[in-house]
């Protein structure tokens, strides 16, 4: 089905230990680190990295180059910078990192190692959630080895630069996948999010300059590096560039993840990839990124999935990864289990955030249970708007749990109503 | 048998002075510390806390702070075992909810609770990012998924033969 390459995933057999150093390289790897260290300036890597309009594949979609080229300048010379890779993958429905971290971590650590030294970084930190053991693993393995085999280290490949790569493993909090959260998790302080300006490039781990990217982002870049920014350019389909890794989960006959070209219209992803719906089940409506994602319904299906076709459409493209929800699971229940999510992993710095989410949980809860009132939904959409609304909390934290509230009380509405009307779930015993 | 309530351990406490001194900062090491000291334990004691802010040039609140922020440590005794229960979207889709009434009955305890003989604790746990296996567990480091009600009585069967 899948004629386009597949540069990320293209080294990864499945069930089959990732590759070592050795077969890492038989397969064309490092030769993107040969190419940078001995024949590139570190701002070579940046614009080559701008050129190939490579965006940020946690979510948020930034320019790759553009984030790395607010790195000051005056501290070009300066060692004491870090390059974090934010391996800290908690939205829920999401597990394409898991995909590159257990598949093929050197082709992260090597990812690392180009965009280090395009920042000229000298310190490499993965944050990596603590739920994901295999991975840890893996990657310790991986540094190790690279450790090993000279890719990591003092004067890498004779080039001067230097750049060691530190494990972290996390204590479990959604919020240090926000990157400021993240900094001050490693700080080893309760991981509450920083305001920016100053952003992170400029004071980050512990006041030094700092830039973090995604596991998947990074992971493009020995591709990039080696192939060309037209190249790269050339596997996306849309106005964005590259491959992406897809994701579906729910009641679909083949949940999984498939890495095709971005910009893949969702219709060919759920019916093609995932196989479409189980027997028995219709497609009602979906998350397209994650749970901090507005739902689309059937009628958006055809939507191509890059960052702008899907933000037209109402919703963000997220991490990629699509949860559907069936015709016989009850819409609210699922956007009380989200807020459910959301409430609890609040850290609790804002008030808005702290007090705000498990309000919208209770009146939820409520509604589901079938003591909610007709003014409990005006009171949801309130809180939809002051919460989704960005600046009016400390991060994005509440804005993300209000995308699925927000739209689904538009496209739910007749659901919500019903709850009111028959006090209580109508779907809760289809199921 | 060392306790919880017990001090730490020297070979502990080295081990947390040593990941210290990777950091810029002692304080970078709170986490890691933490894990180290649960690892041996399986929880978190105030104890343990109070000893490991002072090797960590941390006030004991300061890190108490941290201890209780993180889902994954844990300040109150846990079971031999731990079973996380993935309670996010996905696996709440595919009827992790009936899997978990289940479970409660067949340990005879509710969420967070651990069985009466410390053989098992069961926790909700936030997405473990199995979704294209869901329902999904951890069951202390290793991963199930495409869970039903026979597969989880295997499950607990198991973790009850373990050490």
């Amino acid at each position: 089905m899948s004629a386009t390459p597949t540069p990320l995933t293209a080294m990864i057999t499945p069930s089959a230990p990732p590759p070592d150093c050795a077969t890492y390289e038989r397969a064309g790897g490092w030769q993107a680190t040969r190419k940078a260290l001995k024949t590139l300036a570190p701002a070579d890597v940046i614009d080559i990295v701008t050129r190939s309009k490579l965006r940020g594949r946690g979510g948020a979609g930034f320019g790759t180059g553009q984030k790395w080229s607010f790195v000051p300048k005056e501290l070009a010379s300066e060692r004491r910078k870090y390059l974090i890779a934010n391996a800290d993958e908690m939205e829920p429905g999401t597990f394409k990192d898991r995909w590159l971290l257990e598949g093929n971590p050197l082709q992260l650590v090597e990812g690392m190692i180009l965009a280090a030294y395009a920042i000229q970084a000298g310190h490499g930190i993965i944050f990596l959630r603590g739920e994901y053991h295999l991975p840890r693993k893996r990657l310790t393995q991986a540094i190790s080895e690279a450790r090993e085999k000279g890719w990591l280290g003092d004067n890498i490949l004779g080039s001067g630069f230097s750049f060691d790569i530190h494990l972290h493993s996390s204590g479990g909090r959604y919020i240090c996948g926000e990157e400021t959260a993240l900094l001050t998790a490693l700080e080893g302080r309760r991981a509450t999010p920083r305001s920016k300006p100053p952003f992170p490039q400029f004071s980050g781990l512990w006041g030094a300059s700092s830039v973090v990217n995604n596991v998947e982002t990074l992971s493009n870049l020995p591709h990039i590096i080696a192939n060309g920014p037209e190249w790269f350019i050339s596997l996306g389909t849309g106005p964005d560039s590259g491959t992406k890794l897809y994701g579906v989960s729910g009641r679909v006959r083949k949940p999984g993840a498939w890495e095709l070209p971005i910009g893949t219209p969702l219709r060919q992803i759920i019916e093609d990839y995932a196989g479409g719906m189980l027997p028995g089940y219709k497609l009602r409506a979906l998350l397209p990124g994650g749970a901090s994602t507005a739902f689309l319904d059937e009628a958006a299906l055809d939507v191509a999935m890059d960052y702008g076709s899907v933000e037209k459409a109402g919703s963000r493209l997220g991490t990629g990864m699509a949860i559907v929800l069936d015709d016989r699971t009850c819409p609210v229940g699922m956007i009380l289990n989200l807020e459910h999510f959301f409430a609890q992993e609040s850290c609790g710095w804002c008030t808005p955030c702290r007090d705000g989410l498990p309000w919208v949980e209770r009146l939820l809860s409520a509604i589901e249970e079938g003591s909610g009132e007709t003014e409990d939904i005006e009171q949801l959409a309130r809180h939809a708007r002051m919460l989704g609304t960005p600046g009016r909390t400390f991060c994005a934290h509440a804005p993300g749990a209000m995308a699925p509230l927000a739209s689904g009380l538009k496209l739910f509405a007749d659901d919500f109503s019903a709850h009111i009307s028959h006090h209580g779930c109508p779907l809760r015993h289809a199921a | 048998m060392l306790t919880a309530d017990g001090t730490l351990p020297a070979d502990i406490k080295a081990e947390i002075l040593a990941l210290a001194q990777e950091e810029l900062h002692p304080q970078g090491a709170s986490v890691a510390a933490l894990q180290v000291v649960q690892s041996r334990f399986r929880w978190i004691s105030t104890q343990h806390v109070k000893e490991v802010a002072q090797l960590l040039d941390m006030s004991p609140d300061a890190l108490d702070g941290v201890a209780t922020y993180f889902n994954l440590l844990f300040r109150k005794p846990v079971g031999k075992h731990v079973i996380l229960l993935c309670d996010s979207v996905s696996c709440w889709v595919m009827g992790r909810d009936r899997l978990c009434a289940h479970l409660c009955k067949k340990l005879g305890i509710q969420p967070g609770e651990t069985t009466a003989d410390g053989a098992i604790t069961l926790l909700p746990t936030v997405c473990l990012g199995h979704c294209d296996h869901a329902p999904a567990l951890l069951a202390d480091e290793n991963l199930h998924g495409n869970l039903n009600t026979d597969t989880l009585d295997h499950l607990v069967d198991s973790l009850r033969e373990k050490p």
